[in-house]
């Protein structure tokens, strides 16, 4: 395939709050601490409208603001493809909850909140962007199936193409049933063509060349994270972009593939 | 950018009005509705639905048993029907397992597994019942590991989730990849049942129905709930070719969650990329097949926007009065639609119609018509503001 550039990242994980914090403990300047997300409060949609999102909207927005920044590309003018494995399991709860009680009383915001395109919806709003949107599953293939459906994008059309991938650990009893260890966001602002602020070159590869195996955290104290939520399968990915290494990365892929990523810096 | 030519060479389609295309014509043909009231014991407001018959009685079992729910017992029967397991598996002969990707789409795909888990919460501890297999049935993803399994393919899979438009989007992904060479071919299609979210959430919005639902009537107030479940073999065009993906066009509105854009802005934007990617100019379509869900808001919008692309006279029609508003399922079951009126020469009536709206301009077939036409669009619009029109044509 035609290579990709990839011109900014968003990040918002335990330990791993924006890029450039997140970048030094992949780099193994400073350890990587298991420590709880702080509330996120993203900054582009409108006060009113971000009091009717929820924990997992706004981890996306926050991610893919930041992201867009970090490119110095105007949000509008971005393709986007929102990434979720599970979607908002707190609305499904809600949601269920409701359908017990008398009556049924389901709120109209939950359930206008509960498509899974809830947050490319306000993103939408957000960035004032009309540009074509998708909303996508793959369950535990869930990154690896976003970035393939956004170099698609780039291979046919020429529009950059923002990429959010995001999974939120479930409220009891869901979480008895799919476990997160918690939750974790990443976007990746990806484009047809390099500039002076390229981060790395991506090239995809399937199905993989020669021995390519699943790739695994360099700092093994974070592989239960990599594991533990489909957006962290993203990891090696990010650790290889801030070593500015050139080097092959296996993702998690569907039907028991993998994802090959190969990556000059 | 133009789309490199891709034809369907299969499909299958099972919703109300009865299990595989032919159900469909004939009930288009002869003007005959698949809704009834609603007969869910669980639902205490009146209105219609479009409900599959016999899905209850017919549970996945044996290495299938995990994906049990209504969502995959639809997905099952459709990829039954039609004779579309067949066309699979001479396709995968011919491309291999690895070269057919699957595109699917869904709204809520097996959400009614959940409510009905919570139904049976354990009285003590809260819990869900140990048998409840959510990421094999709740999962957004779930029905295309189910289809990929049952067809023996192993290459490229995604589901795409955007409200009312993901089965209309299925086809821009799959030609997306197709082109950037990630699959040969592909399996695209959508699967949406009956649960109680959806019905007691459209109706928490006062958008549904206590009747049957009316498109483009000065009366019309709310959509019918349906299911259905539809697929499609995408491959690079030959000389069998009879029906073509000819184009597809993707908006958002940037405009409010679960109200369309009032001048329809997002959804003219898509089909006139639909037209742009297709090389056609508007005067080339025959016949549009309007997402027309029959709620005041979601009508006279789409109307704008038809308007806007197109003009007042080419013939539309909203066939959501025969099988309800079947949310994910809605793009793919009038992507079947729209290649029905392309192979048969029939223009189907705006079902339910019985006072236009003076509000409203576009020409919406009062009646049916035979006429051959040779390109169609086909409109999908999702809460969220996601826009998709699909245009089809007819070999030359």
């Amino acid at each position: 395939m035609k290579a990709v550039y990839l011109q900014g990242i968003g990040i918002a994980a335990p330990g791993l709050f924006g890029w450039p914090a997140a970048r030094r403990v992949l780099l193994g300047e400073t350890a990587w601490q298991d420590e709880a997300l702080a509330k996120l409060v993203p900054q582009l949609l409108p006060p009113n409208e971000r009091r009717r999102t929820t924990a997992l909207i706004k981890l996306a927005l926050q991610v893919a603001e930041e992201a867009v920044t970090m490119a110095g590309t105007e949000a509008a003018q971005a393709n986007t493809v929102f990434a979720s494995s599970d979607g908002d399991f707190y609305i499904v709860d809600r949601l269920c909850d409701a359908l017990l009680q008398e009556g049924k009383p389901v709120s109209p915001t939950l359930f206008h909140n509960s498509v899974h395109n809830a947050p490319a919806g306000y993103w939408a709003i957000a960035a004032a962007s009309q540009n074509p949107s998708t909303s996508i599953s793959a369950a535990d293939a869930t990154f690896s199936a976003g970035l393939l459906e956004s170099v698609s994008q780039l291979a046919t059309n020429g529009s950059n193409v923002l990429l959010v991938a995001y999974d939120h650990p479930a409220p009891f009893p869901l979480d008895e049933k799919r476990h997160f260890v918690a939750p974790f966001g990443v976007a990746l602002l990806l484009a047809a063509r390099a500039d002076d602020s390229t981060l790395a070159e991506m090239e995809l590869h399937l199905p993989v060349e020669n021995d390519q195996i699943l790739s695994r955290c360099s700092d093994g104290s974070m592989e239960a994270l990599r594991q533990g939520n489909p957006a962290a399968a993203s990891l090696p990915l990010l650790e290889a972009v801030a070593r500015r290494q050139n080097c092959s990365i296996g993702l998690p892929y569907v039907a028991g593939n993998l994802l090959e990523v190969k990556i000059r810096a | 950018m133009s789309i490199s030519p891709l034809m369907i060479s299969a499909s299958s389609l099972v919703n109300a009005l009865g299990v595989g295309k032919e159900a469909t014509l004939q009930a288009l043909q002869t003007e005959k509705s698949g809704l009834r009231r609603c007969d869910l014991a669980e639902v205490d407001f009146p209105t219609w639905i479009g409900r599959v018959a016999g899905l209850e009685s017919q549970p996945l079992q044996g290495k299938w048993q995990p994906f049990d729910c209504r969502n995959n017992r639809l997905t099952k029967l459709a990829l039954q029907t039609d004779g579309f397991d067949d066309a699979v598996d001479k396709a995968r002969q011919r491309y291999g397992s690895q070269r057919i990707g699957v595109f699917l789409g869904t709204s809520t795909s097996g959400i009614a597994q959940t409510e009905q888990a919570y139904r049976q919460r354990d009285a003590v501890s809260g819990s869900l019942p140990e048998e409840f297999d959510l990421l094999h049935t709740h999962n957004i993803y779930s029905l295309v590991e189910f289809t990929q399994r049952y067809l023996g393919l192993e290459g490229v899979g995604l589901s795409i989730s955007t409200a009312c438009s993901s089965s209309a989007k299925v086809f821009a992904a799959a030609a997306r990849h197709i082109q950037a060479g990630w699959c040969d071919a592909a399996v695209v299609g959508g699967v949406d049942s009956l649960c109680m979210t959806t019905l007691y959430g459209f109706n928490s919005l006062e958008l549904v129905s206590a009747e049957p639902c009316r498109p483009w009537d000065a009366k019309r107030d709310g959509i019918n709930i349906g299911e259905a479940a539809g697929f499609a073999l995408l491959e690079p065009a030959d000389d069998t070719a009879e029906v073509l993906l000819e184009g597809y066009g993707e908006s958002s509105d940037a405009y409010h969650m679960s109200t369309p854009h009032p001048e329809g802005e997002g959804a003219a934007l898509a089909m006139r990329q639909a037209l742009k990617r297709a090389g056609l100019e508007r005067s080339e379509i025959g016949y549009i097949n309007l997402h027309g869900t029959a709620t005041p808001s979601n009508d006279a919008a789409e109307d704008k926007a038809v308007e806007k692309v197109f003009g007042c006279t080419t013939p539309c029609s909203s066939t959501k009065g025969w099988t309800g508003h079947t949310l994910g399922a809605a793009g793919i079951s009038e992507a079947i639609i729209a290649m029905l009126v392309l192979q048969h020469g029939f223009l189907p009536a705006n079902l339910n119609l019985q006072q236009k709206d003076p509000a409203l301009a576009i020409n919406v077939l009062q009646k049916s018509e035979s006429r051959e036409v040779r390109h169609v669009v086909s409109n999908s619009f999702g809460f969220g503001g996601s826009n998709c029109s699909l245009v089809f044509g007819k070999r030359k």
